[in-house]
């Protein structure tokens, strides 16, 4: 039997479940290359209020001669904002799939449901965005920070983090990224096809490094606002 | 042992089905489950009752026509058997034991613990195959494999088809079979020529067909009587890929 297939790059990928997935691998690689700048960039608070400002300035002009002030930044934006709508669009289409393909579920709850962070994939996911949301509204347009958009970014992150129930909530949504990362990286390398029973193991520990170093990473900046380092 | 089976009862695909509760006092420990089965509805006869419908057929592990979901687990909890290998030393003395059929809008329930997974032959008939003429068998020495690939190929050709992997599925997805099969063919020479179109045309079927989408779960292989590997999929999604940068197409 002959399935004629589709012609077009675009309606071939978008077309088959698999291709979603590989559009939700390629997205999810673009958010974790910029979460990690942005982790490595965030430790600059470390080096103090002028290093970190100068870090937040030298973001807006890099590329000036060319793409002008905050070129560069705005054309990194487009791309996530595209790379978001895209992750998100195929992996509600594929949650509505799984969703249709068991209509009638099961008395006795299944033994044997994966590990915690592929379960959580969906509605983590869900509550990473949601975080996102506030998390630009606080720090980048400033509109619910205490000190408003115009001040210092130094001085907006302290005193966000300044309120213990921010700091908590960073950290928690830090974590559920952790989480997102350590199932979606192994997932998005089996997606491309890089996967072996021999390599599986090392695949997932890499996995689980990667996470852990970028939630580490995240979470130690409100820690240590919260506790008084960084003031 | 004396055990208590809740079992799920269903007329007829169109009927509403619910638990029923079975008491059974003489169940052996050696008894295999379907041998189990088989007592209580012998039980169900003499007393005019309807037996209990399930698919069996070689009773040895390699058909692929029993399976049900045991207290939430496909095949049962013990790992790499099917259903008609499992034996009753596996549960204790008064157990309660849940008892329901695969679960997947692609299986649909025939009759109690009876799914039509026809679906599965939909899946074979668009490209788990290769087209060559049959006659006489040909040298065996005249197309050489090698060892890994014909290891790597043979475990995942001992697939049986028997819809485990679909039913532990949180997604209902049946990448498993289908990638088993994907990855059986497509690591041997006789299947080279129809590798892409294969993968995809399959994938094209199964998702036709309203299986889910794989999310890398690995529960299917959890469950697997055959312990196919996870990383059967990743050979599929390769060829897919492969297939859809490349625009292979059958015709």
């Amino acid at each position: 039997m002959v399935i004629t297939p589709q012609r077009n790059i675009v309606s071939r990928t978008w077309g088959t479940s698999v291709g979603k997935k590989t559009v939700i691998a390629t997205t999810g690689a673009v958010f974790l290359l910029y979460v990690i700048a942005h982790m490595l960039g965030n430790l600059k608070v470390f080096f103090g209020i002028e290093s970190f400002d100068a870090y937040a300035q030298h973001l807006r002009e890099i590329g000036e001669a060319i793409f002008g002030y905050e070129g560069v930044l705005w054309i990194l934006r487009v791309v996530l904002l595209a790379s978001l709508v895209l992750h998100m669009w195929a992996a509600f289409s594929l949650w509505y799939k799984a969703k249709r393909a068991r209509p009638v579920g099961y008395q006795h709850r299944q033994r044997w449901e994966g590990s915690y962070a592929a379960r959580t994939m969906r509605w983590g996911g869900v509550i990473i965005f949601l975080f996102l949301v506030w998390h630009i509204l606080d720090l980048t347009t400033g509109t619910v920070n205490p000190l408003g958009g115009d001040e210092s970014a130094y001085m907006k992150l302290v005193a966000s983090f300044d309120r213990w129930y921010v700091a908590l909530f960073y950290v928690l949504a830090v974590v559920a990224l952790g989480f997102h990362i350590r199932h979606g990286l192994w997932s998005a390398i089996q997606t491309f096809g890089a996967n072996s029973a021999l390599k599986q193991n090392a695949l997932k520990t890499f996995a689980f490094v990667v996470a852990a170093a970028i939630t580490i990473g995240f979470a130690i900046v409100p820690l240590s606002v919260m506790f008084g380092l960084v003031r | 042992m004396k055990l208590t089976l809740r079992i799920w009862r269903q007329a007829s695909p169109e009927a509403k089905g619910k638990m029923q509760s079975y008491v059974l006092d003489d169940v052996e420990p050696d008894m295999s489950f379907l041998e189990m089965l088989d007592v209580l509805n012998e039980k169900l006869v003499i007393d005019g009752k309807d037996p209990v419908s399930f698919d069996h057929d070689c009773r040895e592990g390699i058909c692929g026509s029993c399976g049900m979901v045991i207290n939430g687990n496909a095949h049962g909890p013990q790992q790499y058997t099917t259903t008609c290998q499992l034996h009753m030393r596996h549960f204790d003395d008064g157990d309660t034991i849940d008892i329901e059929p695969w679960r997947a809008r692609a299986f649909p329930v025939v009759k109690d613990l009876v799914v039509d997974r026809s679906a599965f032959d939909e899946i074979i008939k668009s490209g788990g195959y290769i087209s060559v003429n049959t006659g006489s068998a040909p040298e065996a020495h005249a197309i050489p494999v090698d060892k890994v690939s014909a290891d790597d190929a043979f475990d995942a050709a001992t697939c049986i088809g028997c819809g485990a992997c679909v039913a532990a599925c949180p997604n209902g997805s049946s990448m498993l079979f289908t990638a088993a099969k994907v990855t059986h063919l497509g690591l041997l020479p006789q299947g080279q020529p129809e590798r892409q179109t294969r993968a995809i045309n399959m994938l094209a079927k199964q998702d036709e067909l309203d299986f889910g989408g794989c999310t890398n779960v690995g529960a299917c292989h959890e469950v697997c009587p055959k312990g196919i590997p996870l990383a059967s999929i990743a050979q599929l999604n390769h060829d897919v890929l492969g297939a859809t940068l490349t625009g292979a197409r059958s015709d």
